[in-house]
């Protein structure tokens, strides 16, 4: 049995065909599909990254950053571990000495963004809890609409405070130049080998806190040896936000952090 | 803990893809590093794929073991944990990761 086509010019023919069918069907159809039958299921080979997008807006926001001659920090860490007073610290200690930015990453409230007002900085509050991530991290997109809320050009560092979370924030860039983590001592010794992928991607872990390891069963050197198990080579500082113990090495940090745009 | 969102984006990138075809069947590759449970990505994407105009879309998922690359022993070692990522054979935490890392979007089946 033969298939019988139309061309788009007007001619006709048909072709052999190899195996029989039970059924007739003369009919017309374009040019293109020889099949004479409706399209099956097609699989279209994609393979790309389901963080492209994502990624792709993290680009535009360092060239932002870039492009305004500013260093961007992506600061993590768990709920409670002293983040917002590591911030407050670092904005009385170098707010008179670079013009800084913070992005300050809440699920529904501005306590944090309260916190940091009149220290010397920018502030851009972004709540989370209509985003396009929900409420556990922040994503470039988000990032994206809080740079509006800075006047960058003005800017020398901009520190993002990301959402108190130790999963998700690691695996979204948000157009930071390095990452930061704040671990705080009572969190327990053992949170780097539980939360590795966010360990393992930082550039710089403050070890927050210290003025109370007294009072707990390990000692510094102890978590100090626990994030090295999972990242040999991020800077561990070892810092109390509260008492100001170690502070100095890390506002060094973010100095050399910022020459070295 | 943010596997809602992971399906909006695996959505968008099939969305690309398909055009206005109906989605028969999705295809993600998850690196065993990637910090996804399988369970709830598969719950989350029976709430998104309806929202997203592809309803009938099946979600399948294809696990890669990670596979690291010691800078220290230099043995390259499939490794057991879920988490660490550690030579399994010296134990050093120098290691580079060649697989465990992936997420993607692999092939969508459409009618």
């Amino acid at each position: 049995m033969g298939r019988f086509h139309r061309h788009d010019d007007g001619t006709e023919h048909s072709h052999d065909h190899e195996h029989e069918h039970d059924h007739d069907h003369d009919h017309d159809h374009d040019h293109g599909d020889h099949s004479g039958y409706a399209t099956g299921t097609e699989r279209i080979e994609v393979l790309e990254a389901i963080f492209a997008e994502n990624d792709n807006r993290a680009d535009i926001n360092r060239k932002a950053f870039d492009s305004n001659g500013i260093r961007a920090l992506n600061l993590m860490s768990s709920p409670g571990s002293g983040k917002t007073t590591v911030l407050g610290a670092t904005l009385d200690a170098l707010a008179g000495e670079f013009a800084l930015g913070i992005i300050e990453g809440d699920i529904a409230t501005d306590l944090d963004a309260a916190k940091l007002e009149g220290r010397g900085a920018q502030i851009s509050l972004l709540n989370t809890s209509n985003g396009f991530g929900g409420e556990c991290h922040l994503d470039a997109p988000m990032v994206n609409r809080a740079i509006d809320g800075l006047d960058l050009p003005a800017l020398d560092l901009v520190i993002v405070e990301n959402v108190g979370n130790l999963v998700c924030p690691a695996e979204f860039d948000v157009g930071e130049h390095a990452k930061a983590m704040v671990y705080s001592v009572t969190e327990g010794e053992d949170k780097p080998l539980k939360y590795p992928v966010m360990f393992r991607s930082v550039d710089v872990v403050l070890l927050n806190k210290i003025d109370l390891v007294p009072h707990l069963d390990a000692d510094v050197d102890t978590y100090i040896a626990r994030v090295r198990e999972v990242n040999p080579d991020a800077t561990i500082l070892p810092v109390s936000a509260r008492t100001g113990e170690g502070m100095s090495e890390w506002f060094d940090w973010l100095r050399g952090f910022v020459r070295a745009r | 803990m943010h596997e809602l969102s992971l399906c909006r984006a695996i959505a968008g990138v099939v969305k690309d893809h398909a055009g206005e075809r109906r989605v028969d069947v999705v295809r993600v590759r998850v690196g065993a590093l990637r910090q996804v449970v399988p369970d709830s990505l598969a719950f989350c994407w029976t709430i998104v794929r309806g929202d997203e105009d592809m309803p009938g879309a099946e979600l399948e998922l294809e696990f890669v073991p990670a596979e690291v690359q010691c800078n220290g022993c230099g043995q390259q070692s499939e490794i057991e944990s879920r988490w660490s990522v550690a030579c399994p054979r010296c134990t050093s935490a120098d290691v580079t990761v060649v697989h465990g890392e992936e997420f993607l979007v692999t092939s969508v089946d459409v009618t």
